[in-house]
């Protein structure tokens, strides 16, 4: 017979996270770190905020599918407003592929209606899982940065909501500053009810894809030359070697075929990563293997293939909850822009310190931004290199190499992306983002963020401080 | 002075068409309570697949995004009206008026429902009988004038969401419990008289599921997913099944549930 629990259905129970100090947390964020107890509600209606936060005076946070990998999704004794069941779908013009759907909607919800339409995402991160307004408050960039910049850039309007009740109908000329505010607001501004995005027409699911391997920074920096005209470009580099093999990868790059294909729906992943691995699954000598593996996958210098674009774009989505292989202590992610001026001997000096720490790094995703500007006041990539890295946490170990990365990441004049963040220092984020106090302005009262009360907080005296 | 309308004659002007062929014939929907969360994930499955439909709820605010959703989704048709359904007068002309619209009926979908303050309806008999109006009287007066003018066409789906919670009652929330066994007795019935005539009526009875009624309840995280239970639904729609459990395993666990003894389940604090 089934537990108890099971059976007690149809009895409110108050919420079970937020008298239990011990107990999991109610939401995290994908790298498991740092875990906050929290008040966890529902929006399911564009109507609910600020009713939801009626009585609520520790802060609050519109939280999405939890895919940033820092505190930038949590709030420590706060409430976070989870959205996902606001996620409508609210208009779509088969003649220009412009969208409006409520904030909660997942890109995977929008590829699935898209896709079989002929339309595509205009800018995807590395998981199809995050939601509409979490892709705009981290205003997130994809493998077209180069060509298409970042997601806000393709956000034609939205509606921004404030603790006061005020609603905000926000475009690049209404509401303008809290339309560039709002975009990498890191949800701070207020609550995204609904956005308005333009789509990009496809003809295939297929992406004209060449994998070549390079040995070297120089040789990466010759690949993105060469690859300029190809939409999508990233590299996979490994971070564990040294010597000869230091700073070897694949360059990947493709692009959208067009030869018409059938648009037909992508298929649910059924995989669900099974469990915590113990700490120790992980240590140097299984990702140096991974990474060798990985790169002797592909033996030839070149390959040409022709992907469904769901393992070009999403190769990790097909294991869901795939962060729980890191155990309990969760991951941690680095991800530094460095401005051309210093992009090269940073990099290689990042890389550097990496390699010698010998603390493994499982994912190493390499790759150069353009100067497609952003309308976001905050935004993340500048013209450069961004390189971003995996750590499973270990606490003495990693911080330390992350703290040191991290000030590396200042000196050579580059900055570090909020979305990936646990460590960043308020002097480091002030040096990053020097707009913030102009941004400051912009924040709801009501509204603050683990990364926040981290880096500003308590400049601005009261929790969540705004003006 | 106008009369209500009535089953027999519920169309003053436009004539019934039936619904057309091809490969999926699209259905005439009515949905009542197109609000719920359950009701809301069978809509943009209906919508999706070109089917007409009348959501009806009492929040016009909600009822518009539900209706945005699925327009957009590709329904051929999408109407609404904004009514308490607990206002029981108000119901042959809303009726009337979606089956006017839709220029038929093919499917009824009852999804209203409210859970209730139990505690509180334990003290209060108006708590109580708010909870009985709306989950019992309100589908009841719904039923009968849709059952009459379905039965007199011989067509026409009629699907109700009752609950597990009507098998047996208990000490968690017997009030509400109460108001489904009282609807399932009345859809069972129901479908008991007008089978005969040609006319499906469904009881379907979901275990926990995952929707706003719900979500604040120690262990939501373990129910039952809406998108599954809706594809559920639209599938036992179609086909026109008499008793549904969602997922199927209720039917297990409640037949298990109603064996227990009552000397022991008195006890037994569920
Ligand atoms: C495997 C993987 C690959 C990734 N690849 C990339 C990549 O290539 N490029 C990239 O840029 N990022 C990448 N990311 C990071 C991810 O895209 C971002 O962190 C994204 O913002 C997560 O969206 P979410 O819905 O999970 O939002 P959450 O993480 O839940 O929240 C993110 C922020 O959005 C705010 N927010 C959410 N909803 C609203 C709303 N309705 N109104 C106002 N604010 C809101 C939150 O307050 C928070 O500040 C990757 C993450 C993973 C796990
Ligand atoms: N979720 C479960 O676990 C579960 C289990 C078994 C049975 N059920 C039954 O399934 C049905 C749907 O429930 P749900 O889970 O989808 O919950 P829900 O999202 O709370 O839906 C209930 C709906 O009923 C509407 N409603 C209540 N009173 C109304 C009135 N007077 N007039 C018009 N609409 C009214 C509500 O409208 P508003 O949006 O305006 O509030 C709401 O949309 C209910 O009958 C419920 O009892 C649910």
């Amino acid at each position: 017979m089934s537990s108890s629990a099971e059976l007690d259905f149809h009895t409110p129970q108050p919420d079970a996270a937020s008298n239990k100090p011990d107990g999991p947390p109610p939401f995290e964020s994908w790298g498991r770190y740092p875990a906050y107890q929290a008040e966890l509600k529902h929006l399911h209606w564009q109507g609910d905020f600020p009713r939801a936060i009626d009585g609520v005076h520790h802060g609050a946070l519109a939280v999405g599918m939890g895919r940033s990998y820092g505190d930038v999704c949590l709030l420590k004794d706060g409430t976070l407003l989870e959205t996902t069941s606001m996620n409508r779908l609210l208009g779509f013009d088969p003649a220009t592929g412009l969208l409006t759907a409520e904030s909660g909607i997942t890109l995977a919800q929008i590829l699935d209606f898209a896709v079989p339409r002929g339309y595509f995402l205009p800018v995807t991160p590395g998981t199809k899982y995050v939601t509409l307004g979490g892709a705009i408050a981290n205003d997130i960039h994809g493998k077209n940065h180069h060509h298409a910049g970042t997601f806000g850039c393709h956000v034609t309007q939205f509606e921004l909501v404030r603790s006061d009740g005020r609603r905000l109908f926000c475009t690049p000329t209404e509401n303008s500053d809290y339309y560039s505010a709002t975009i990498g607001g890191l949800g701070l501004t207020g609550v995204i009810t609904w956005a308005q995005l333009r789509l990009k027409p496809i003809v295939s699911r297929k992406i004209d894809y060449q994998g070549i391997q390079f040995h070297g920074i120089d040789e990466f920096l010759e690949l993105t030359r060469q690859a300029e005209h190809n939409e999508y470009t990233v590299s996979w580099v490994d971070v564990t070697s040294t010597g000869k093999n230091f700073c070897r990868g694949i360059f990947m790059q493709g692009d959208h075929s067009q030869v018409p294909a059938p648009l037909r729906p992508s298929p649910k992943p059924k995989l669900v990563f099974p469990m915590e691995l113990p700490g120790f699954a992980l240590n140097g000598f299984t990702v140096g293997t991974f990474n060798a593996l990985f790169f002797n996958k592909q033996i030839k210098k070149r390959v040409t293939t022709q992907p469904d674009y769901e393992p070009f774009f999403y190769p990790l989505d097909a294991v869901l909850k795939w962060n729980k292989m890191y155990g309990k202590r969760g991951l941690l992610q680095f991800q530094y822009a460095i401005p051309w001026e210093h992009a090269r001997e940073g990099t290689v000096a990042i890389l550097q310190a990496v390699a010698k720490s010998g603390l493994a790094s499982f994912l190493a995703v390499l790759k150069a931004f353009g100067d497609v500007p952003s309308p976001g006041m905050m935004s993340f990539p500048k013209p450069g290199i961004t390189l971003a890295l995996d750590f499973p946490i270990k606490p003495e170990k990693s911080f330390a190499l992350f703290d040191r990365l991290a000030q590396m990441t200042n000196e050579f004049g580059g900055r570090l992306y909020p979305a990936k963040d646990a460590r960043m220092t308020s002097a480091q984020f002030q040096t990053f983002y020097p707009q913030w106090e102009r941004f400051a302005r912009y924040k709801d009262p009501a509204l603050t963020s683990g990364l926040w009360e981290r880096v500003v907080g308590g400049q601005l005296g009261v929790r969540g401080g705004g003006r | 002075m106008s009369t209500a309308p009535t089953p027999e004659q519920p169309l003053a002007l436009r004539t019934e068409r039936s619904s057309g062929n091809g490969p999926h014939a699209p259905k005439r929907i009515l949905v009542l309570g197109a609000t719920s969360g359950i009701a809301e994930a069978c809509v943009r499955l209906w919508a999706a697949r070109g089917d007409s439909l009348y959501l009806v709820a009492r929040n016009a605010d909600r009822l518009a995004a539900v209706a945005a959703d699925a327009r957009t989704r590709g329904a051929a048709l999408v109407d609404t009206a904004v009514v308490n359904l607990d206002d029981t007068a108000a119901h042959p002309e809303m009726l009337a008026h979606a089956i006017n619209s839709m220029g038929g009926l093919d499917i009824a979908f009852l999804a209203l429902g409210v859970l209730g303050d139990q505690q509180q309806a334990e003290r209060n008999f108006a708590t109580a009988s708010q909870i009985l109006h709306t989950n019992f009287n309100a589908p009841v007066s719904l039923l009968t004038w849709l059952a009459n003018y379905a039965a007199q066409r011989h067509a026409g789906t009629l699907a109700v969401l009752s609950s597990v919670a009507g098998e047996r009652g208990r000490k968690s929330n017997y009030v509400y419990g109460s108001s489904k066994a009282g609807l399932t007795a009345f859809v069972d019935g129901l479908r008991n008289r007008i089978d005969r005539e040609g006319v499906r009526v469904i009881t379907i009875k979901p275990g926990p599921v995952r929707t706003a009624m719900t979500e604040n309840m120690k262990g939501s995280a373990k129910f039952a997913d809406v998108e599954a239970v809706a594809a559920t639904l639209v599938k036992v729609i179609d086909k026109g099944s008499d008793v549904v459990y969602v997922p199927g395993i209720w039917r297990i666990i409640m037949a298990v549930i109603r064996a227990i003894p009552e000397r022991i389940f008195k006890k037994l604090s569920l």
